[in-house]
C-alpha cells in the first residue's frame, strides 16, 4: 500500500503530469513535490501524487558503488 | 523501467552475497536486522534474500504493512460507514478483505454496500463532486507516504466547498514504534533497514534520534534486491566498525531533509494523536488525526461513529508477527486454515503482509 512506483513524466499540464511505466500511463499531481519537474524526469508516484523525484546521478552512483563491491568480490 | 534491470542483476547480487558472507565471518555474535516497510518484506521474500545470507545475519519483518497494523476496531467503523445507504465508501483495495469483528468490507459489498476501490484519495473527492446527493467516505489508512496525499485531498475538498466528502482516518507514523521495538530485549535488534518511500517524505534525519538514543545503525534502503543487499552490507560495515549512524542507501529518491512540501501539507490538516496498533496496543503520539479546523472532513466527528470494542480472532497471531516475534511459518494456522483466500488475519490479507509474503514466496 505504501507502494511507490517509479515512473517517467511524458507530459505536463500545470500541477498535473502524465507519467508512464511499462507502457501504462497514469495521471499524477505534483502538488506535494517541493521541486520543479519536467518531461523526461523520473518520479515516484504514490496514490495519485508524485512524492519524490528520482535522481539519475545518484542512481548511477549507487550502481557504481555496488559494482565496486563486485570487483572486490572478484579478487577474493 | 530505467535502472530496474541493473538493480535486479543476479550476478551482482550473488557477489554482494559473497561479500556479506565474508563480512559476517568477523561478527562476534549473530545480528538481527529489522525491516519496517511492507515493500521490503515483499522484496525480501520475492527475491529469496534470506537464502542469500549467512546464518548469523537474520532478517526480521516488523510492523511495516499499514493495513496489517490497523486494528480491527477501524474495520468495524468502516463497515458502520458503509451501512448508510447514502454512503459511497472509497478505499485502497488492500482493506477490502481484512476481517472486522463480524464482517469485512468485501462481505458488506456483497450485501449491497457501495464500496469502491480507488487509486487516489482525489478519486474520492471527484466522486463527491459528481454525486452531491451522496456522502463519500475515504478510508484513510497509511504511513507518512500516504498521509500527505490524503491531506491534499481534504484541502481540495475544502477549496471546492464540498460538504459530502469525509475521511475515516487511521494514519500513523513509524519512528516511535521503531524505538519501542529497539528497546525490547527479546527481539535483540542490531540494525534497521529503514523504509524507502516513507523516508522520501520524512527524510533520513528522522531516524537520527533513534540511532543515537539506542546506538543502533539505520540504513534507509531501496526495495530492489540489490538495494536490500547493499543496505545489509552497510549495516554490517557499521556493526563491524562499532558505529551507529543513519545512512541513506536509497539516495536516488531519499534526501536527509525529506519532502518538506509534503510534510507541510500533512501538518496543515493532521496533528499527532494517540493511536492503537494491532499487536502493539495504544502508542502515544504515533497517530495522525484530522485537526479540529478540518472537523467537517472527519468522518469520525461528522458521523459520530461509535462501535463496540473490536474482537480479534483469538487464534490469529498477527500481533506477534508484526512485532517480529513469530515467523508466519510458526503460526499453527498458516497454510492450513489461513491462506490468502481464507485469511484469518490482516497479515495474510494485505498484499504487503508478512504472512501473505511468506505464503506467496516463502515456503
Ligand atoms: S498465518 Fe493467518 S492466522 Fe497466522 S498470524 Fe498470519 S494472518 Fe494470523
Amino acid at each position: 500500500m505504501c507502494l511507490g512506483v517509479p515512473m517517467k513524466i511524458v507530459s505536463k499540464d500545470g500541477d498535473t503530469v502524465m507519467a508512464e511505466v511499462d507502457g501504462v500511463q497514469r495521471e499524477a499531481s505534483t502538488a506535494l513535490l517541493g521541486e520543479e519537474v519536467t518531461v523526461g524526469d523520473y518520479i515516484i508516484v504514490h496514490a495519485g501524487f508524485a512524492i519524490s523525484r528520482l535522481d539519475e546521478e545518484y542512481a548511477e552512483e549507487t550502481l557504481r558503488l555496488m559494482r565496486e563491491v563486485f570487483s572486490e568480490g572478484d579478487m577474493a | 523501467m530505467k535502472f530496474q534491470d541493473e538493480f535486479r542483476d543476479r550476478a551482482l547480487i550473488r557477489i554482494m552475497a559473497d561479500n556479506i558472507a565474508q563480512m559476517a565471518r568477523h561478527l562476534e555474535s549473530p545480528v538481527n536486522f529489522m525491516e519496517v516497510c511492507g515493500t521490503h518484506t515483499m522484496s525480501i521474500y520475492q527475491y529469496g534474500i534470506r537464502s542469500l545470507l549467512p546464518d548469523n545475519v537474520r532478517l526480521i519483518s516488523g510492523p511495516g504493512c499499514p493495513v496489517c497494523v490497523t486494528p480491527v476496531g477501524y474495520v468495524d467503523k468502516a463497515i458502520a460507514c458503509c451501512r448508510d445507504p447514502l454512503a459511497i465508501v472509497t478505499t485502497f483495495g488492500d482493506l477490502l478483505r481484512v476481517p472486522g469483528s463480524h464482517s469485512s468490507l468485501m462481505e458488506e459489498r456483497a450485501r449491497g454496500g457501495d464500496i469502491r476501490i480507488v487509486y487516489s484519495p482525489l478519486d474520492g473527492v471527484a466522486l463527491a463532486q459528481k454525486h452531491p446527493e451522496r456522502r463519500v467516505i475515504f478510508l484513510g489508512v497509511g504511513f507518512e507516504t500516504t498521509t500527505p496525499a490524503v491531506a491534499a485531498a481534504i484541502l481540495q475538498a475544502a477549496a471546492l466547498g464540498l460538504t459530502n466528502f469525509q475521511v475515516l482516518a487511521s494514519h500513523r507514523t513509524i519512528p516511535i514504534p521503531m524505538e519501542l521495538l529497539t528497546a525490547d530485549p527479546e527481539l535483540g535488534l542490531s540494525g534497521y533497514l529503514c523504509p524507502a518511500h516513507v523516508s522520501t517524505v520524512i527524510g533520513g534525519n528522522a531516524y537520527k534520534p533513534l540511532a543515537e538514543k539506542y546506538q543502533i545503525p539505520c540504513v534507509v534502503t531501496g526495495f530492489e534486491p540489490a538495494d536490500v543487499m547493499q543496505g545489509i552490507e552497510m549495516l554490517l560495515k557499521q556493526i563491524l566498525g562499532g558505529e551507529h549512524r543513519v545512512e541513506i542507501q536509497y539516495r536516488r529518491a531519499v534526501t536527509w531533509e525529506g519532502n518538506g512540501t509534503a510534510r507541510e501539507i500533512m501538518a496543515r490538516v493532521f496533528e499527532p494523536s494517540d493511536t492503537a496498533w494491532r499487536g502493539l496496543g495504544i502508542l502515544p503520539g504515533t497517530g495522525l488525526a484530522i485537526r479540529p479546523g478540518y472537523a467537517a472532513y472527519d468522518a469520525e466527528r461528522v458521523l459520530s461513529l461509535t462501535v463496540p470494542e473490536g474482537i480479534e480472532n483469538p487464534a490469529c497471531r498477527c500481533g506477534e508477527v508484526l512485532k517480529g516475534k513469530l515467523s508466519p511459518l510458526d503460526c499453527p494456522l498458516f497454510d492450513t486454515v489461513c491462506t490468502p483466500e481464507t485469511a484469518i488475519g490482516a497479515c495474510m490479507v494485505s498484499s504487503e503482509g508478512t504472512c501473505a509474503a511468506a505464503y506467496k514466496y516463502g515456503r
